[in-house]
């Protein structure tokens, strides 16, 4: 699995006649199978840099590798493509589409990847007996929890085995117990089916259960702790 | 979850949105269709009007249609009976006749001398019992009351006229005419009449009426030489013609009276043979044959063919007067769905916008987007066509058996009040389709905006 790269990457964002720049000259690398939290305070530009590793946003300078692809390159089809395939999202308000059911939630992406329906089925199902809801599979989500939500979020995101998955704080929402189980499962999942995950959290129990911690500021990386070896390295 | 579940599933989510969407769609198409249907009826009537009065088709004399009106020695067809036995014996035509029937039409001066009044007038000269056929034709089973013609069992010299005929003749009391005043008689006008003529007068049979009471006109016409000529004809009955331009002028006869009148011990003519079809639809069929037996067969005489929608230019003008009014309603009602579809689809795509980022972020492509709302336009036009389709057949249905009357444009008597909707597939169809169509034309504005979101700004809406 390849990292993602950002290399040289800024963006400046124009509000009215005042350009707020976001990312500034970032160089990151974003190492695979990992556990990565992008902390810093409000407005450091954590999100944008999570939606220019999640391709969808465009960096006005720079560039951003993803699996070994140079995005700014790609068309938006082929990016819309792209992110079926090789991202997951789960966000801090869940964004479940409220007239699906969890199954079907889940089984969304892998109708945008054209996987087929058997390989959906056997696919979601083992997903929602993974995250715990294999019994709400039937459910809207308006009949859940925002603990069970975020399980559903979490399931999707992991639907069409994506290479790595964006999770902008995603347990800004729940209470601290319902976030710790989440932080647990989303670990969990990380290790068991070898997937990178990159977080924005401020939550200090987030950045304690990361492998490597990126502390951002002003649109520029402050500082960048690898925690643990490289995968494959012995402990 | 294929895309037309999830538009479904769409507008289930806010039905009342949805259900006065697919009111106000269902308003417009029973419009549509309620008027389509009456509009119909009326071409219909006046259609199976003109055919059974004058037939689908008529072989005339070159010309005479545009110069020989009221001129049969010039415009008469000669060999008539030959023309009607090739055409009634042709085996590519035959299936398509109904009635094969030669008119002769004739201008002339009638006259009461009795009262000392007269008019010219327009006869037609026809075969009873061929116009009592034509009377029957009734291909889209309108609720019209079929009477035999007036001249049924009359002889040779009857004539029926019209009510404005009978009027100007004084022949109202004579011939039992309701709402018929006769007028207060009039100081002579100019000088008066010479001694010797008004002595012939006084000799003469007083006019008007015979001597059993019956009433009578002379009918005075031209004949195939030029010179005058006069049939004394006993009135049987004042008719209606629908039309006071009609009821001014026509007096209606037998053929071999009207023959006798124009050309005397000549060989008879006629000026059309007319053509009654078992069905409107034929008429391309039989016109291209017969073009083929006038260039063939018939060639010998200068013959032309004419259509009812011709010879009848009242027919066009009205279907054209109903497409207009048709066609603003529709366009009136296809702008009002339009903006109704295109506002509940704005409201939608800003309700959704943050649902709009997080599929595209999954992955969606923009045809995705805008292929999802410009379905659950389609989807809204689909359902408020059926809809209004099965409202508009109920509603037809209640009005055709309420019992109500009315009196068509060219009607005599007051008709039942029908709305032709069931099986009128090209209404239905046309209706239904617009609507979908204009739906969905609806939603592509707001389709094409939600396509064209940037993810980052829809997933950060509130």
């Amino acid at each position: 699995m390849q990292p993602v790269v950002l290399s040289r990457v800024s963006k400046t964002y124009h509000l009215d006649a005042v350009d707020v720049p976001a990312l500034v000259d970032v160089d990151l690398e974003i190492r695979p199978n990992c556990f990565t939290v992008v902390s810093g305070p409000s407005g450091s530009g954590k999100s944008t840099l999570l939606n220019m590793i999640g391709c969808i946003d465009q960096p006005d300078q720079g560039e951003v590798f993803v699996a070994g692809e140079a995005v700014r390159k790609l068309s938006d089809d082929a990016l819309s493509d792209f992110r079926a395939r090789h991202i997951g999202f789960i966000f801090q308000s869940f964004n479940l589409l409220p007239v699906l059911t969890v199954f079907e939630n889940v089984e969304y992406p892998l109708l945008l990847a054209r996987v087929p329906a058997a390989e959906r089925k056997q696919r979601v199902d083992s997903l929602l007996e993974a995250v715990g809801l294999a019994d709400r599979a039937g459910n809207v989500p308006g009949q859940l929890s925002g603990g069970q939500r975020q399980r559903v979020a979490i399931a999707r995101a992991l639907a069409p085995a994506p290479s790595f998955v964006m999770a902008d704080e995603p347990t800004a929402n729940l209470d601290s117990q319902t976030g710790a189980a989440i932080i647990e499962l989303m670990r969990r999942m990380q290790r068991e089916r070898a997937v990178s995950f990159v977080f924005s959290s401020h939550d200090p129990k987030v950045l304690a259960a990361a492998d490597d911690a990126v502390m951002i500021r002003d649109g520029r990386i402050e500082k960048v702790e690898r925690r643990t070896p490289p995968a494959g390295t012995p402990a | 979850m294929n895309t037309l579940r999830l538009a479904l599933r769409n507008l289930l989510r806010n039905r009342r949105r949805s259900l006065m969407t697919l009111f106000a769609m269902v308003i417009g198409a029973v419009t549509i269709l309620l008027f389509g249907g009456y509009a119909r009826n009326i071409t219909y009537g006046l259609q199976t009007g003109y055919v059974r009065r004058s037939g689908h088709l008529q072989i005339q004399h070159k010309d005479y249609f545009l110069y020989g009106s009221g001129n049969p020695a010039a415009f008469g067809i000669v060999h008539y009976q030959h023309v009607m036995d090739v055409v009634a014996h042709d085996p590519v035509l035959a299936p398509m006749l109904r009635v094969v029937t030669p008119t002769l039409s004739l201008g002339g001066i009638a006259g009461n001398f009795a009262a000392s009044v007269s008019r010219t007038v327009v006869g037609t000269g026809v075969v009873v019992e061929s116009q009592n056929r034509m009377v029957q034709w009734n291909d889209y089973h309108l609720p019209f009351e079929i009477r035999p013609v007036a001249l049924s069992g009359t002889p040779d010299d009857a004539v029926i006229v019209g009510i404005g005929v009978a009027r100007v003749l004084q022949l109202c009391k004579a011939l039992d005419v309701p709402n018929c005043k006769q007028p207060e008689s009039l100081p002579a006008q100019g000088p008066d009449t010479p001694p010797d003529i008004a002595a012939l007068a006084a000799e003469a049979k007083p006019a008007g009426t015979t001597s059993g009471g019956e009433p009578r006109i002379e009918l005075l016409a031209a004949n195939v030489h030029g010179a005058p000529n006069v049939a004394s004809l006993r009135v049987f009955k004042a008719v209606t013609q629908g039309i006071k331009e009609f009821d001014d002028i026509y007096v209606g006869l037998h053929l071999v009276q009207a023959q006798r009148l124009v050309y005397g011990a000549d060989p008879p003519q006629a000026t059309a043979v007319v053509l009654q079809l078992e069905h409107t639809n034929q008429i391309p069929a039989a016109r291209a044959r017969l073009q083929e037996l006038l260039a063939t067969t018939l060639k010998d005489e200068p013959l032309e063919i004419q259509d009812f929608e011709v010879l009848n230019p009242f027919y066009g003008q009205a279907n054209n007067l109903f497409a207009a009014i048709f066609g603003f309603m529709a366009l009136l009602i296809g702008a009002i769905v339009l903006f109704t579809v295109s506002n509940t689809m704005s409201m939608a795509v800003v309700e959704r916008t943050t649902e709009i980022g997080t599929l595209r972020a999954v992955g969606l492509r923009r045809s995705g987007v805008r292929r999802l709302f410009v379905c659950e336009g389609a989807l809204l036009g689909l359902i408020g066509a059926l809809a209004g389709v099965a409202l508009a057949l109920i509603l037809a249905w209640l009005v055709n058996h309420s019992g109500l009357t009315w009196l068509p444009p060219g009607q005599v008597d007051p008709t039942p009040l029908t709305v032709r909707v069931w099986g009128e597939m090209r209404l239905i169809t046309g209706c239904a389709l617009g609507l979908i169509v204009v739906a969905s034309l609806s939603a592509w504005w707001p389709a094409r905006r939600a396509a064209r979101m940037n993810i980052v700004d829809a997933l950060r809406h509130v």
